[in-house]
């Protein structure tokens, strides 16, 4: 299913409580096209989603919003100013999370935060108290005179989110926040973003962990090759888009239940050595699986990762 | 969005160039070593032993000659570093550029603060050459301080050539060309060491494009005294390769990075 799209003489939307509206973006480099025409709608306050696979476009999707990546042609606006024309006023009320660390290594923990105001045109003496809240909202009290090539990967994303909140920003855009980061470090990250949530802060994220993405976002876009494939909250798209339950066989014996599956009307897919068996009903299915000897099989709710591999193909990307 | 826009100069360039001076006063002791080890060097090294046996040269004692040459080129030689090495290392590996342009700030910003602390470092080496000249006892007079703006602009317009070479770079060794087929080649032929008129009469003429020469032609007579001649002209020149360096400069790091 296809967005909606307005007719381009419309235009994009103005309402005060649409933080970004873009209309028909297009980004090519040479002949690829990375970013193909897409539309969409951001309203303030929510967490909202660019999920897809490597090279569907989502990073160069938030590169335009901040100007960084001027679109080849189509229509962006950014609490309603322009973009790319007034992407320094844009960027002046916005926080930025990139993918890659670049805190600035010649500098400690604090001076990065210090410095990282001047930026703004503020005076790190005189926002000191807003200073030293984002370091312990950080966590990092007890590095503070530390250099940033002593941090684990953990602190510095902490570090370089509390830097992107220095401009007390009203939208915080953050390209695959926890691409890296170990389980725990996830979760600290996945709790500092929802206490920006309720904060009001509204929050954009790219990522290719489904979790992250049904933990955070109330509304997400699924991108494939520069496309939009669907969009909506992650419980909408899964109702959309798959059946509710899952029967996951996994080991090499997989091919031979892939008829029994479809007997029992499920609809079959086939990942690696692992057989999706995807149904409304899987009693009796079960039961028969049940009374094969030595099978592996998992049962469970379908979820957004059923939705995204359905949508995108479950071919290998690089 | 065009590319080929030219520069906005706004106050925020300066953001940049405090970020640069704090990391430098952090670092401030290899600094001080570097703008005085090294003139302290030439100037006693060359301007001691050569001179004991050139004696004068242009109607003055050679290390009188001499350091009001250095003090030009060490400019030179002090932005050209800064321009290059270190611009194109926050630029690429260490990402810098890439923090500072989620913020209000802008290509135009990030170089122009960038050039103006080169221009500052230039400075800093001219404020050491000139306080070793002087107490070497060749400098003129106080007139002498008027060179230290000159340091400045000179800086400024070797700054903006060496920005052009880091917005082309893809590694250090790219920059080996421009010392090799640029810096190099003036500091010998530029009048440092020797007055530009002992070369053969068509050097002559191609020297006057270099703007080291001109910068020699600057802070000689400024330092070690004589006639200033064609202030403007010289001036002129140190401007005209400075602005069309940064506005090269800039509409390549916007092609680099604005992509």
């Amino acid at each position: 299913m296809r967005n909606q799209h307005p007719t381009p003489e419309i235009g994009p939307v103005k309402d005060p409580e649409t933080l970004v509206s873009a209309r028909n973006l297009v980004k090519t480099f040479g002949s690829y096209r990375a970013v193909d025409d897409i539309d969409f709608d951001i309203p303030r306050g929510s967490c909202f989603g660019f999920l897809g696979p490597n090279g569907a476009g989502k990073t160069t999707t938030l590169k335009m919003l901040l100007g960084l990546s001027p679109q080849m042609s189509g229509s962006l606006l950014v609490y309603g100013l322009r973009i790319p024309d007034q992407a320094r006023r844009v960027r002046a009320r916005t926080g930025v999370v990139p993918q890659a660390d670049n805190l600035d290594p010649d500098f400690t923990v604090m001076e990065n935060l210090r410095t990282y105001a001047t930026y703004f045109g503020l005076n790190p003496s005189a926002i000191s108290d807003r200073l030293e809240r984002l370091l312990r909202f950080a966590a990092l009290e007890k590095r503070r005179d530390a250099r940033t090539d002593t941090l684990s990967g953990g602190m510095k994303r902490r570090l370089i989110i509390a830097r992107a909140l220095i401009n007390e920003p009203e939208m915080v855009v953050l390209d695959e926040p926890t691409t890296g980061l170990d389980p725990q470090a996830r979760h600290i990250i996945w709790s500092r973003l929802n206490e920006l949530k309720e904060q009001g802060t509204t929050l954009i994220l790219t990522t290719h962990y489904m979790e992250e993405a049904e933990r955070l976002c109330d509304e997400l876009v699924i991108m494939d090759r520069g496309r939009i494939l669907d969009q909506g909250s992650p419980v909408a798209l899964i109702h959309r888009h798959v059946e509710p339950e899952v029967i996951e066989l996994r080991g090499g014996k997989t091919k031979g239940h892939a008829d029994a599956a479809t007997r029992h009307g499920c609809r079959v897919e086939q990942l690696g050595s692992s057989l999706y068996c995807y149904t409304a009903d899987s009693g009796s299915f079960i039961d028969e699986l049940r009374k094969v000897q030595g099978l592996t099989f998992m049962h469970r709710p379908t979820g957004l990762e059923d939705v995204f591999l359905k949508l995108t193909g479950r071919d290998l990307r690089d | 969005m065009n590319l080929w826009r030219l520069p906005t100069i706004r106050i925020d360039a300066f953001a940049v160039w405090r970020r640069n001076i704090r990391v430098w006063k952090k670092l401030i002791g290899p600094a001080i070593l570097m703008n005085f080890g090294e003139p302290i060097l030439y100037l006693l090294g060359l301007g001691f032993g050569l001179g004991h046996f050139v004696g004068e040269m242009g109607g003055m004692p050679y290390l009188a000659f001499l350091a009001s040459g250095i003090i030009a080129s060490s400019a030179m030689t002090t932005a050209t570093f800064e321009g290059m090495y270190s611009v194109y290392t926050r630029m690429d590996p260490q990402r810098t550029y890439e923090a500072m342009m989620a913020t209000p700030l802008e290509v135009d910003d990030i170089l122009a603060g960038e050039m103006i602390w080169c221009g500052t470092k230039s400075l800093f080496s001219g404020i050491a050459i000139l306080a070793v000249a002087s107490l070497l006892g060749v400098v003129d007079g106080w007139q002498a301080l008027w060179v230290l703006p000159v340091v400045f602009l000179i800086g400024l317009c070797f700054a903006g050539m060496a920005m052009v070479m880091s917005a082309f770079a893809t590694n250090y060794d790219f920059f080996n060309y421009y010392f090799v087929l640029a810096i190099t080649p003036m500091f010998i032929l530029s009048g440092v060491f020797y007055p530009v008129e002992s070369l053969p009469a068509l050097a002559q003429g191609a020297v006057q494009l270099l703007p080291l020469t001109h910068a020699v032609a600057m802070t000689r007579p400024l330092v070690a005294g004589g006639e200033l001649t064609m202030p403007l002209l010289h001036i002129g020149v140190l401007l005209f390769y400075g602005a069309l360096g940064f506005y090269t400069s800039v509409v390549l790091v916007r092609r680099r990075l604005l992509v």
